[in-house]
């Protein structure tokens, strides 16, 4: 049986449409560990994915969650895991793994606050930088945010598809007000929708290099059982995937994992301009306070000022060359964000002066309300 | 079938690359690997369908040298990712091979799920009583009283039974042997790679440069020597008092049983969820 055949109007909270927008993606593998406020996407993945012959597994805890998707990837099947601030937190490990191993899957991490237990049912964006940096190692890695219902289904298959493409694990992250605000969305038929898979080797077993890049720096990736028999290892391999320390494999290795990232820019940095044409100041904001800041935005502009937006969905690689032209352009910018100023300290560090980065901050639990945004916008 | 035991480890290791190995000589992991060999030659399996996966320690090196689909995880999660590639490729023969640091301290929550979960797969521990790649710390198999690198005045824990523990935990089969028992430990792989459901292998192995030296057990062949000595098989081991039974190794089938598989049921789960509303 296909999934969604028909379009469908439905009514969803963003954690279901992450699940919709996974199986459109051609997700067929989900193991997870349930914990507020991730835990529908699980539900709801446990209930579609043996209709459309998949397989769901609550594992025993994040760690053998990631480990499974991990697995199952390697056989060739898409899969996905979602969690929350503590259980993103055990699965870095896990996650360095698919960075240095290149098995494409997708982490979804529906952000509370933190640290620790913190406030399992408030919102947060706290978890910004660790979805950077959180695994050891200099590792590529790709970070998209989500900042509503549709949204969640749309950027959950560009997730999918960029893991894909570039072997790489995608984090998205969402956040308590997206993953439960429920919104009539238009999902759009399965023949529409842009689904990518992973180059398979074209090559013969005897001559296939498992970690061989091809032009994009890409290796090809057979699956287990294929009879392309290969070794897969998180120590730093050759072309071969056997380990090495020989310090021009071990360079040539990680910088092709980092320019693999590198030379895709163009198509994984993703963004939103509105009303940013003539705008004097303009709001950088992510995730569901993209939404309040969209809202500050137009009234501002009702009021005269020329205000315009930026959303960022792509967090990471940082979308550095569409945040620099609004730099150049604007007076000021807002960076609101529900952390102390995990993004804000990436604008500023691709500012360079150019103008004034002011930051709005909360970190009590609570949604940043358009309100707040204008009253600080108009007085930039 | 007279082919030699030499022909048969040459048509498995992967001769294209990296070999000298990192083991010791004399380690027991050797004798492990060319037992699993032997079973995967006896049972005619392709080397396709094979998967082996391990962890991080001198055993988890193992995938490296042999010519399945092999994959070298990270520490204590070889049955996590197994768990992922058996549900993913019910088809794959998949064996997960492990240390006992690795299998009973940071995966021990892994193993004993992965007991009861009982999806068809295979999971050898080589038990050598020691970290032995990190250079000869306790792991939860270290004997009490012994000397380890972080118990230079005498281990005061007390060590797991690691065939006993998987009995517990729910696995379909569990058998034990050690590395001076090759025959034994011949027949036991392969009856745990036929079983269908959970199947533990526990092999009693030495680690004569970390664990055999400091303790004063000698060298290899010497620990090999009191495997034998101190071995007695499941059937005798029925007729032997507990005060008997002290300080020795059971070796043979502890568990062989008939339970439900997961990969099996969860095919079932997926024509209710296609014929039903997803309710039993
Ligand atoms: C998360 C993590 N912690 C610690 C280590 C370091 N480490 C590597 S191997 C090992 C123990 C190995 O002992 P065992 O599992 O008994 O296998 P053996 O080396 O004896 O075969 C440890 C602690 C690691 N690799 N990863
Ligand atoms: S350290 Fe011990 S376990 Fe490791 S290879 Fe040497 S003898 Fe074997």
């Amino acid at each position: 049986m296909m999934f969604n055949q028909e379009s469908r109007r439905l009514l969803l909270q963003g954690n279901e449409a992450i699940a919709h927008g996974a199986l459109a993606a051609g997700c067929r593998f989900f193991a997870g560990y349930p914990i507020t406020p991730a835990t529908e996407i699980a539900e709801l993945m446990a209930a579609e994915l043996p209709k459309v012959d998949g397989t769901f597994i609550q594992m025993e805890d994040e760690i053998a969650s990631m480990a499974a998707i991990i697995g199952a990837s390697l056989t060739g099947v898409k899969s996905m895991t979602a969690t929350s601030g503590p259980g993103f937190s055990l699965m870095q490990e896990n996650l360095g793994y698919a960075c240095i191993a290149e098995v494409p899957c997708v982490v979804v991490n529906v952000m509370r606050g933190g640290p620790s237990t913190g406030l399992p049912t408030c919102p947060s964006q706290g978890d910004v930088q660790m979805a950077r940096w959180g695994t050891h190692g200099d590792h590529p890695v790709i970070v998209l945010a989500t900042s509503s219902v549709s949204d969640s289904f749309s950027i959950t298959v560009k997730a999918f598809n960029l893991s894909e493409q570039y072997r790489v694990p995608v984090i998205l992250l969402s956040d308590e007000v997206v993953a439960h605000t429920r919104e009539c969305v238009q999902l759009p038929e399965q023949k529409t929708i842009r689904v990518v898979d992973r180059i398979r080797p074209s090559v013969p077993p005897d001559w296939y290099k498992p970690y061989e890049g091809d032009t994009r720096g890409v290796p090809h990736m057979a699956a287990f059982g294929d009879g392309y028999r290969h070794h897969v290892t998180g120590l730093v391999h050759d072309e071969y995937g056997f380990p090495t320390q020989r310090p021009s494999e071990v360079l040539q290795f990680q910088q092709r994992l980092t320019k693999k990232i590198t030379r895709g820019f163009a198509d994984i940095m993703i963004t939103r301009g509105f009303m940013l044409e003539d705008a004097e100041v303009a709001v950088i904001a992510y995730g569901s306070v993209a939404r309040s800041a969209l809202k500050a935005v137009e009234d501002a502009r009702k009021q005269g000022v020329k205000a315009g937006l930026l959303q960022l969905i792509t967090l990471f690689p940082f979308p550095r060359s569409q945040v620099t032209p609004v730099l150049e352009q604007c007076r000021a910018v807002l960076v609101p964000e529900m952390n102390m100023g995990q993004i804000s300290r990436e604008v500023q560090r691709v500012n360079q002066n150019r103008c004034v980065v002011a930051k709005h901050n909360r970190i009590d639990g609570q949604f940043i309300t358009p309100n707040e945004i204008h009253g600080h916008l108009i007085k930039l | 079938m007279s082919v030699s035991a030499q022909a048969i480890r040459h048509e498995y290791l992967r001769h294209n690359k990296k070999f000298p190995h990192v083991w010791c000589p004399g380690c027991g992991n050797g004798i492990v690997m060319a037992a699993l060999l032997r079973a995967v030659y006896r049972m005619e399996l392709s080397k396709d369908e094979v998967v082996l996966a391990s962890g991080i320690g001198c055993s988890g090196r193992m995938p490296t040298y042999l010519d399945f689909n092999t994959l070298h995880t990270t520490h204590g999660r070889a049955l996590t990712y197994a768990t992922g590639v058996k549900l993913a490729n019910p088809a794959l023969n998949v064996v997960a091979i492990m240390g006992d640091g690795d299998a009973t301290a940071i995966g021990g929550n892994h193993f004993i799920h992965a007991a009861r979960r009982n999806l068809n797969l295979t999971a050898i521990i080589i038990n050598n009583s020691i970290y032995g790649m990190t250079g000869g710390q306790y792991s939860p198999t270290t004997p009490f009283g012994s000397t380890s690198t972080t118990s230079l005045y005498g281990h005061i824990e007390h060590a797991f039974s690691i065939a006993e523990l998987a009995v517990t935990a729910g696995a379909s089969f569990v058998a034990r042997a050690t590395v001076f028992h090759g025959e034994l430990l011949d027949r036991l792989i392969e009856q745990a790679m036929e079983k269908r459901g959970f199947a533990v292998v526990e092999v009693i192995s030495n680690c004569h440069v970390q664990y055999g030296r400091r303790n004063k057990l000698g060298n290899a062949v010497e620990m090999l020597q009191s495997f034998k000595e101190n071995s007695v098989t499941v059937t005798r081991a029925a007729k032997l008092s507990a005060e008997e039974l002290e300080g020795k190794t059971t070796v043979g089938v502890l568990t062989d049983r008939e339970m439900p598989i997961s990969t099996e049921e969860y095919q079932k789960v997926r024509q209710r969820a296609s014929t039903t509303k997803g309710k039993v």
